[in-house]
């Protein structure tokens, strides 16, 4: 029988996701809920879910307590109820509720608002893995999988039963009818994988503030992708006259110096493409961040060489944000934009700052593609 | 109850009921009938998210509990429940999947709750068929909804919750006189003076400054009369249920909501002595009479559990308890009068000793006739002060941060008593209906020492404009300085008043 309180439940439910909706462009820029990924969950302070009272403000009040120290002694952070997270001063004004959210939620939640297409995957429906599973126990099969313990039980209770069984001497030898196998079933399941290659220039000019904006809005189409796809595969490369693969932690917190080439990013994705994500299978989109910079326009060239004809035929989306720096000149994704125009699975976008978060997550995802 | 499944005792927690029961009674105890139900942790989270009611209107609060609740649980955080419902019979629920031995520390903690319920004075007025009500609140506010809506009934009744402790907790112990019809017509004032036989005598005994003053206070009265409310009123709820523009299902949700605060307002003001009284019995109950060799552990860690202190608050259970231990102490060994607290010879203090034995009738009568605040004023004594540890706290804005700031006695137990006014409410009155003359809600706010939350009074502003649909303000004290919080249906102003 379901709970009264089910319905209570659900509708609060709803008016979290309301919150959240509502507040998604906050979210989206504080990058609150990067770092706080559990497994599948994350923890979002939600504003004011609260009924509001007339009551005291509570620092001023003050209380009593109970237990050791002299005047004067530090009370341990959080023993006092109602200590409010922030720092003094805004800590009144902000009175939030910690609610769980799976990233499924998550992304449905961005999905709605942001109102982006769910993505047609390449015409891979087709395309199954079958799938082997051991599911039960069958009286016959291959000695090699026979189930020795459901066996010698099965022999254990005829012997018993039939009065063979002697305890002083217990022997037990089991006959064919006795004998019990493993079976396996095959599932065919639907391949779906997708990966993801972050590409980023980590020349001198990239600053800590553009890594975090990199950061967190990686979070968000890894979250969105992940929701679209059943698995979802992240490669990371960093470039700054060369490029290397790195791991996720690496490419978030390297500082390189030196001058930029990203066609050698590109070469190195396209390497890793031919290699490994054969594209008949799999899902690719590579997101390239960089503050716009190139060394040469002769290399710019060679990057808009090699996607025409090595990047885009394979892959789902090539998505190029550019995050605007002091440093940067920013010319890069206006060459882009004069080669691929019209081409219909390349998104480009321009990140000024960390508000420009959101609009940038729509031009990327926006496309459905 | 919650669902068709059957909740009742199982044979053996019968048998456990019954000994307990027993012990209960042996002791003095007097208590409604009670009766158990065995429920899983969903349905008593349920149950403990709907404030032990099975039955409650919907709202999405109690789901956010329930979230809460069920969090706890599955994280191992809280398992035991003790839950009771005053009622006549009581209810009180039982969790499944519990040991013996914490089945009978909640029935022992549950029977000491319900013969508070039944003898303490906070309760008189209180509705002993609640259960009942409450189901009747929850029927009535689903037929609203089925003609209303969800929408507009949600949102009213989160503004109804956001006035809840608006309430005037006295006022059940002092019913109110039936307001007569506007019967007073407008009569010119007449000034009687005292009554004499002799004329001439007149001037001397009603001389002319006599009757200037008489007629002046007369006016004063009338003028008195006029103003609307008359007297302040602590019960904003009702001066809202009986002058506010509602719709009749408002007004009917509204009358709900507060006559549920009622119902809990006097559990409030009785937290101490009652989570006191009953973990006072349950200690006795399972450590004299029901704890078996191989319990005693786990009573002990779970009991031990209850009693926890953390520096930065109370524990109503541990300051409870050990506050009526220490009145049956003392009444025993006659530790209380003129020659006890005028001895100021340490030593003779330490071993006082009367032989009086007057301990559990003191306790028995004391349940009977003191609230928190009367309960900590009368018996909290510097010497308990000091064994219990007990201190005052506050913020250091400097170093943002919290720090014990004193144990002197006087301020542990004005700040002790500060906080249990009007349940650690603010106290905030009407004082006005028709403020200025255009019908706007004047409030104020009873300033003790301690300034409103201003981000939420003026949440709060909001909610109580939409209900009186003309503007409303709030008098209070910020930072020394009178101020006056103002709403008016789209913008907040503040200015600055004479203090209040």
């Amino acid at each position: 029988m379901p709970l009264k309180i089910k319905q209570d439940h659900s509708r609060f439910r709803e008016i979290i996701r309301g919150r959240i909706k509502a507040n998604l462009r906050k979210y989206i820029q504080k990058g609150e809920m990067v770092g706080k990924k559990g497994k599948d969950l994350i923890t979002i302070p939600v504003p004011s879910i609260d009924i509001p009272h007339f009551r005291y403000g509570h620092k001023e009040q003050g209380g009593v307590g109970q237990g050791d120290g002299a005047p004067g002694t530090v009370l341990a952070p959080g023993a006092v109820e109602g200590d409010g997270k922030g720092k003094a001063g805004d800590s009144e004004g902000e009175h939030s509720l910690e609610v769980d959210l799976s990233l499924d939620e998550l992304a449905e939640i961005l999905g709605e608002e942001l109102a982006l297409p769910r993505i047609q995957s390449k015409g891979k429906k087709n395309l199954v893995t079958p799938k082997v599973k051991y599911t039960g126990v069958y009286t016959s099969g291959p000695e090699s999988l026979r189930h020795f313990k459901r066996t010698y039980k099965q022999a254990l209770k005829r012997s018993i039963a039939t009065g063979v069984y002697n305890p002083a001497t217990p022997i037990i030898v089991p006959v064919r009818e006795d004998k019990r196998y493993r079976t396996w079933r095959v599932t065919e399941l639907p391949q779906s994988n997708a990966v993801v290659i972050y590409m980023m220039d980590v020349s001198g000019s990239m600053g800590d503030e553009q890594k975090e904006i990199v950061r967190i809005e990686s979070f968000w189409i890894d979250t969105w992708l992940r929701a679209n796809y059943k698995g979802l595969e992240c490669r990371y490369i960093i470039h700054d006259a060369v490029a290397r693969e790195v791991d996720r932690d690496t490419f978030f917190h390297t500082r390189e110096s030196g001058g930029t080439m990203i066609s050698s990013a590109y070469k190195l994705c396209k390497e890793l493409i031919d290699s490994e994500y054969d594209s008949g299978s799999w899902n690719i989109y590579p997101f390239h961040f960089s503050d716009g910079d190139n060394w040469s326009a002769d290399d710019t060239r060679t990057c808009i060489a090699l996607l025409k004809a090595d990047v885009l035929p394979k892959v789902n989306q090539f998505a190029y944000g550019q995050v605007e720096s002091p440093y940067g000149s920013g010319q890069f994704i206006k060459d882009l934009r004069e080669a691929f125009d019209a081409v219909e699975n390349v998104a480009l976008s321009e990140i000024a700052n960390k508000d420009a978060i959101y609009n940038s997550i729509k031009d990327f995802l926006g496309k459905g593609s | 109850m919650p669902g068709d499944k059957n909740t009742s005792l199982s044979p053996h927690l019968t048998d456990l009921r019954k000994e307990i029961e027993g012990y209960a009674r042996g002791y003095g105890l007097d208590f409604y009938e009670t009766i158990f139900e065995v429920l899983g942790y969903d349905e008593i989270n349920m149950v403990a998210a709907y404030g032990g009611f099975p039955n409650r209107y919907p709202h999405w609060r109690f789901g956010m509990e329930y979230e809460q609740l069920s969090k706890g649980y599955e994280y191992g955080l809280s398992k035991i429940y003790e839950m009771v419902i005053n009622n006549d019979p009581s209810y009180a629920y039982l969790l499944e999947s519990n040991m013996d031995v914490d089945q009978k520390l909640v029935m022992a903690h549950v029977f000491g709750h319900v013969d508070f319920f039944k003898n303490n004075f906070s309760f008189r007025h209180t509705n002993r068929k609640m259960m009942d009500e409450m189901a009747n609140h929850a029927t009535r506010v689903r037929r609203i909804i089925d003609r209303v809506g969800i929408e507009p009934v949600e949102d009213f009744i989160d503004r109804a919750l956001s006035l809840e402790n608006l309430i005037d907790q006295h006022s059940p112990h002092f019913p109110r006189k039936a307001k007569g019809p506007d019967d007073e017509e407008e009569k010119p004032i007449e000034v009687h003076g005292f009554r004499s036989e002799r004329e001439y005598m007149n001037q001397f005994i009603n001389p002319k400054e006599f009757l200037d003053e008489q007629r002046k206070k007369l006016e004063d009265e009338r003028a008195q009369k006029k103003k609307f409310p008359e007297r302040p009123e602590r019960d904003v709820l009702r001066f809202l249920l009986e002058h506010a523009p509602l719709e009749r299902w408002e007004a009917d949700i509204l009358s709900t909501i507060r006559e549920e605060a009622y119902y809990f307002a006097p559990q409030a003001q009785t937290k101490i002595c009652n989570e006191g009284w009953a973990s006072f019995w349950h200690s006795n109950i399972m450590t004299q009479r029901a704890l078996r060799d191989s319990e005693i552990v786990d009573y002990a860690d779970h009991h031990s559990g209850t009693m926890g202190v953390r520096p930065g608050a109370i524990n109503p259970y541990k300051l409870g308890i050990e506050l009526w231990r220490d009145i049956e102490d003392r009444w025993n060994k006659g530790r209380f009068g003129k020659d006890y607290d005028e001895c100021d010879d340490l030593r003779a203090r330490r071993a006082w000793d009367r032989k009086l034995g007057l301990g559990r009738q003191k306790i028995f009568e004391v349940r009977k006739h003191y609230n928190d605040i009367t309960f900590i004023d009368e018996f909290l004594t510097p010497d308990f002060c000091i064994e219990q540890k007990l201190f005052t706290y506050a913020f250091n804005e400097k170093g943002n941060r919290w720090e014990i700031r004193d144990r002197e006695f006087q301020k542990v137990k004005s700040k002790l008593l500060q906080q249990l006014t009007n349940f650690g409410q603010p106290i905030i009155e009407v004082v006005d209906g028709n403020h200025e003359n255009r019908g706007e809600l004047l409030l104020a706010h009873r300033h003790d020492g301690v300034d409103l939350r201003v981000d939420y009074a003026k949440d709060t502003l909001v909610n109580l404009q939409k209900m009186w649909r003309r503007p409303v303000a709030i008098v209070t004290r910020s930072d020394g300085k009178g101020v006056m919080m103002r709403f008016d249906g789209r913008d907040h102003g503040d200015r600055k008043v004479e203090p209040g």
